[in-house]
């Protein structure tokens, strides 16, 4: 491991987290290529449980090429390899023992455009549910989908028409949508991948509070682009330049005391 | 001129318009009298049009003007007691014409031999390489004469006016040409008018294939009710040849039956097969098995059915009879409703693959991402979010492809034989609409009597059902993509 780690081009900076939160996900040296070309060229970092991550960076540097290793959504992708470990609690995730859809299972996403299934509201939560039996009767599997619905604060809005279409949902209703569907199956991590890029300011707010809501109970890594974002909902940032990961450390650091001047100058605005 | 002639003239003189006019609106240009409101190609393409459409129109007009006015002139100079039997008229007018081009290829003095009657007309035509089936009639050499002159003086007609179209035209335009003249938008009507014309054509024939048919069927209906065709259980048209007057049963069902049994086994083995391999190719195969079975698959839609007809009549036929049907003791004949099913079935087969394969390929990559995020397997995603997704669409492809089995023939006659019967056991021959369509109007025989007429009547029933089915499958398609954009 230690001679992988010395062939890294960049050192990362660390701050280390002061609140010591129990780490949930290590990784090291991670490299993603797509064919000939390196996506991600050795990225090592620790996601700390029950807290918020945020990966920030100019588009195209690796961040969701990088959350997509989490749950192995790269393994869809024709021709991207992925090289190095990454551990979710001790347990190295592409063990060829492991079963990738337990893993999905474990560690849900939720996507940059709305994905609601063209199936009604009820059935687009009850669908993991019901595909890893987690449900023993219809009144078990009715008691999940409100639950979930409640936990992603959209239950009010749509109670009164679960049978309708998830997809006539609007934007922001459909995403909060997705998040539900994901939380139905209990899984220990949530990814998100830009979740609020497709919404307007106010649904963007009503996803975010949700985030910090969701806190307690997940553990969170959001990709985003909008920095104010970052700062709003994580408690730690990771910022990403051409497929090296910069710097790492608490969000209230490493936005008003950048220790890289390339994370500086992103975050100013002076480039990306 | 022939009219080869007259198109390479038009072509030429468009040409030759088409760089007078750019050439000319350039010159005005450079002169100063003012910037061009179009780029110079269009003055030239503007010139073009008002030399070569004004010709073609006319040309085409004439084109078609002219048979009718040569059968008229024929009719002028037929005696009476030929123009009284009114069903042997167009037999005169075509044994006419071919008088009138014999009178082309002789030689004056030969003419003049064949007026005085010194040799016989047909004799001569023979010797110029043009045997004709009867001797020739006086009457018709006047007529033939008479034709000849109008032919002539049209085809002068046809060349002054169209020489005279393409000077007006050509002059017309290059004299308005001026650099405010609008000619991109006169170029851009007239491409439009082209366009509109284009598609015009398809709807206008198949306009014209449903008259055809209507009036037809609608004779036929004259001679045998509507509610003993449609409601008829036997099918027993009898002999059809001409003068025969004896008039059989003319029962739709037993080949309506016939048309939905064998459509539907062929569906038996075309939905599945074809669904599951569109399943295949769309979701599992990797790029380079795509690349290679698809086209294979595909080119089962492209082998001839009378290839299909014989592999079913060699093979699968006397397969099914030894070792399905006469053990079974259901059936001795190697002709069934199983063996056409089985063989279209697999003709179908890329019809209903090939579009579901595309359907389920437009399904968003998005939906896939999330049920696959939410740790459900490849065929989980499949069966419960890519495939109720992509159904409407699967049912718009198995609908198409139960209309191509409908109207399919070749595969019937040489599988499940021509006896029409109305039967439940597969293994005995039955036959179909379009099989009895070929059947009626093969052979010696007459446009008037019920027999061959019925063949419209069944063109159109076949026509009305494989249209609605179509209708039905384009809706369902339509209503499928509104989902996604």
């Amino acid at each position: 491991m230690s001679a992988v780690q010395a062939t890294t081009a960049f050192d990362t900076v660390r701050t280390p987290d002061p609140a010591n939160r129990p780490i949930k996900i290590h990784t090291a040296s991670v490299k993603v290529t797509y064919g000939q070309k390196e996506a991600l060229h050795g990225v090592s970092i620790d996601i700390p449980e029950k807290a918020v991550t945020a990966f920030i960076g100019p588009s195209g540097c690796g961040k969701s090429t990088f959350l997509r290793c989490i749950n192995r959504m790269n393994d869809t992708i024709a021709g991207a390899r992925v090289e190095g470990t990454i551990k979710l609690d001790d347990q190295d995730i592409y063990d060829p023992d492991l079963d990738v859809v337990e893993l999905r299972a474990r560690v849900g996403m939720v996507f940059q455009k709305p994905n609601p299934f063209p199936k009604s509201i009820f059935d687009n939560v009850a669908y993991g549910p019901r595909i890893h039996g987690l449900a023993r009767s219809k009144a078990d599997l009715e008691e999940i989908v409100v639950t979930s619905l409640q936990k992603a604060s959209l239950f009010n809005e749509v109670k009164d028409r679960l049978s309708e279409p998830g997809t006539g949902l609007s934007g922001g209703q459909q995403q909060r949508l997705c998040i539900a569907r994901a939380i139905a199956v209990s899984p220990e991590v949530i990814l998100m991948d830009e979740p609020c890029s497709a919404l307007d300011p106010i649904a963007t707010a009503k996803v975010e509070e949700l985030i910090d809501e969701l806190r307690a109970n997940f553990t969170i890594v959001i990709v985003t682009h909008s920095m104010q974002q970052a700062a709003r909902v994580s408690q730690r940032t990771a910022f990403f330049h051409l497929g090296h990961l910069i710097e790492e450390g608490p969000t209230d650091h490493v936005f008003t005391n950048p220790l890289e001047q390339r994370t500086q100058d992103y975050i100013t605005g002076r480039f990306g | 001129m022939g009219p080869l002639w007259l198109l390479a003239l038009i072509a030429g003189l468009s040409f030759f318009g088409f760089v007078l006019g750019r050439w000319k609106s350039v010159v005005l240009s450079g002169k100063g009298r003012g910037t061009l409101a179009a780029r110079p190609g269009y003055y030239g393409a503007y010139v073009l049009i008002w030399t070569a459409m004004p010709a073609l129109l006319i040309l085409v007009a004439l084109s078609i003007a002219k048979p009718i006015l040569i059968e008229h002139t024929v009719r002028a100079n037929l005696p009476e007691q030929v123009l009284a039997n009114s069903t042997q008229l167009s037999l005169e007018v075509s044994g006419v014409e071919q008088v009138a081009a014999g009178l082309k290829l002789v030689t004056p003095e030969e003419l003049e031999n064949i007026r005085i009657g010194v040799v016989s007309a047909r004799s001569v035509f023979a010797q110029h390489g043009l045997p004709l089936g009867q001797d020739v009639k006086p009457y018709q050499l006047t007529a033939a004469g008479a034709l000849n002159l109008v032919s002539d003086g049209l085809d002068t007609a046809v060349d002054a006016a169209v020489v005279a179209a393409l000077a007006f035209g050509l002059i017309f335009a290059f004299v308005r040409v001026k650099p405010r003249l609008r000619a991109r938008n006169l170029v851009e009507n007239t491409v439009l008018v082209l366009l509109i014309a284009a598609s015009s054509v398809a709807i206008l024939t198949t306009i014209g294939i449903v008259l055809s048919l209507l009036f037809q069927a609608l004779q036929f209906f004259s001679m045998v009710s509507p509610v003993s065709f449609y409601f008829g259980t036997v099918w027993d048209p009898r002999f059809a040849a001409a003068g025969s007057t004896e008039s059989g049963q003319f029962g739709f069902l037993p080949l309506f039956w016939g048309t939905l049994y064998i459509s539907f086994f062929a569906m038996v083995v075309a939905v599945p097969v074809g669904l599951f391999s569109a399943v295949y190719m769309a979701e599992y195969a990797t790029s380079k098995v795509r690349s290679v079975a698809k086209p294979l698959i595909e080119i089962l839609a492209g082998i001839p059915t009378i290839v299909y007809g014989f592999f079913a009549l060699t093979t699968v036929g006397p397969l099914i009879r030894d070792y399905i049907a006469m053990p079974l003791g259901l059936g001795t004949s190697g002709n069934n409703v199983l063996t056409a099913g089985l063989v279209m079935g697999i003709m179908i087969i890329p019809y209903v693959s090939s579009l579901s394969d595309d359907i389920i390929t437009a399904v968003p990559r998005s939906l896939r991402d999330g049920s696959l995020a939410l740790g459900a397997t490849r065929s989980e995603t499949m069966r419960q979010v890519i495939l109720p997704a992509a159904l409407p669409g699967v049912v718009g492809a198995i609908l198409l492809a139960v209309s191509r089995a409908i109207g399919e023939t070749m595969i019937v006659v040489l599988a499940a034989g021509v006896a029409a019967r109305a039967s439940l056991n597969p293994f005995e021959e039955m036959t179909t609409i379009t099989v009895k369509i070929v059947n009626q109007l093969t052979g010696d025989l007459e446009f008037t009597s019920p027999q061959t007429l019925v063949a419209f009547a069944l063109g159109i029933t076949l026509f009305v059902i494989t249209l609605g089915l179509n209708v039905l499958a384009l809706t369902i398609v339509r209503k499928y993509r509104e989902q996604y954009e």
